[in-house]
């Protein structure tokens, strides 16, 4: 529970989409490094839910409390068939030293060049302290946003959102399987 | 404002009168060190608030971050089987800059229990249902870190603090509604 700056920093509004891209809105593309060598894109996941996880900054400590409790609840999200992304700005350097410190199951996305820019699309940059916001976006199999939240920055969110999310679409007539046509 | 979604019933780790005031669930982690801070603190408060709080205790393990997290909780889980559960659980707070298999042997032998069956306990992931059932439980009703405490159903979200915590008891107990 220490809490830095960064942590206890508030929130500023000026992003040029105002809030975070709400439900219903087609999920824009994201290509970013997941190593340094390896980019990770969007479309490559559709036909299974998304779980974006944007947050302020590697290190940090509501950062690392909070993707170790996705770490943690990464099993649950598999039974969704969802997969998890983090991103912040960090370089790719940056997220594999900390994958590694931390032991985490998951992707780290790099949104360092041009900085913030998939962070401005979905509305959830924060152009005066240069971090992405802590949002939190589902996107459905399809690739629209089914459910997003912005979390104030000193504040962990947890992971009931997501799968009270994950959970309704699961419950959606469209999380049926789709017929096949010839 | 997070609310606790696994109601408390007979099956939890329950220590008080179940017609008491104020409920306070905790949902902690054996290797945490704000857990291990919060023990202390979880005592004064039932130290001060006497028959009016009923504490509850319930497993979150953030295991890939605490390697010894999981151990102990089947180890408490283990002695609670046998009647021992409050007593294991403390001694594993006290004892947190210990916690390993030595001492989970030492808390069985000095309760009559068998360090053997504890050792079975731990092979056969016997007790991982309910600590994975508590953990469930816990982030459906929004737990973000360890400890977390709900009183009264809802998420108390201070500091773990005597002070503050007493505040908010008292509130809660003013409030009533208890569950």
């Amino acid at each position: 529970m220490n809490t830095s700056a960064l942590d206890d920093a508030k929130e500023t509004t000026n992003s040029p989409v105002q809030g975070p891209l709400p439900a219903g809105t087609v999920a824009p593309d994201i290509s970013l490094y997941a190593t340094p060598d390896q980019r990770l894109s969007l479309h490559e996941l559709k036909g299974s839910p998304v779980i974006l996880a944007f947050y302020p900054a590697d290190w940090s400590s509501v950062c690392g409390d909070q993707l170790t409790l996705y770490n943690q609840v990464l099993p649950t999200f598999r039974e969704y068939g969802a997969t998890l992304l983090g991103i912040s700005v960090d370089s790719a350097w940056c997220h594999q030293a900390f994958v590694k410190d931390r032991g985490f199951h998951f992707s780290l996305l790099a949104d360092f060049e041009p900085k913030g820019a998939v962070a401005r699309q979905y509305g959830v940059y924060d152009s005066h302290l240069g971090v992405c916001k802590r949002a939190l976006f589902v996107i459905d199999k399809e690739g629209v946003v089914a459910w997003s939240y912005v979390s104030p920055m000193a504040i962990n969110p947890g992971a009931d959102g997501i799968l009270d999310a994950l959970d309704a679409l699961a419950d959606s007539p469209t999380a049926r399987p789709p017929k096949t046509s010839r | 404002m997070a609310t606790l979604k696994v109601p408390v019933t007979a099956n939890d780790h329950r220590q008080g009168r179940a017609d008491a005031k104020v409920t306070l669930v905790e949902y902690g982690d054996y290797e945490c060190p704000y857990c291990g801070l919060a023990y202390w603190v979880v005592k004064q408060l039932q130290q001060h608030f006497g028959e009016d709080l009923l504490l509850v205790f319930r497993n979150f393990p953030l295991t890939t971050a605490h390697p010894h997290a999981l151990g102990a909780a089947v180890t408490a889980e283990y002695a609670g089987s046998r009647g021992f559960f409050w007593e294991a659980h403390d001694e594993l707070y006290e004892h947190q800059d210990r916690l390993g298999v030595p001492l989970y042997g030492a808390i069985a032998l000095r309760h009559g229990l068998s360090s053997d069956e504890l050792a079975v306990a731990m092979q056969t992931d016997i007790y991982l249902p309910k600590i994975q059932s508590d953990f469930n439980g816990g982030v459906r009703s929004g737990v973000n870190g360890t400890p977390a405490f709900y009183m009264n159903g809802l998420r108390y979200d201070g500091p773990p603090e005597v002070t503050e915590m007493s505040q908010a008891i008292e509130l809660s107990s003013a409030r009533g509604l208890n569950r």
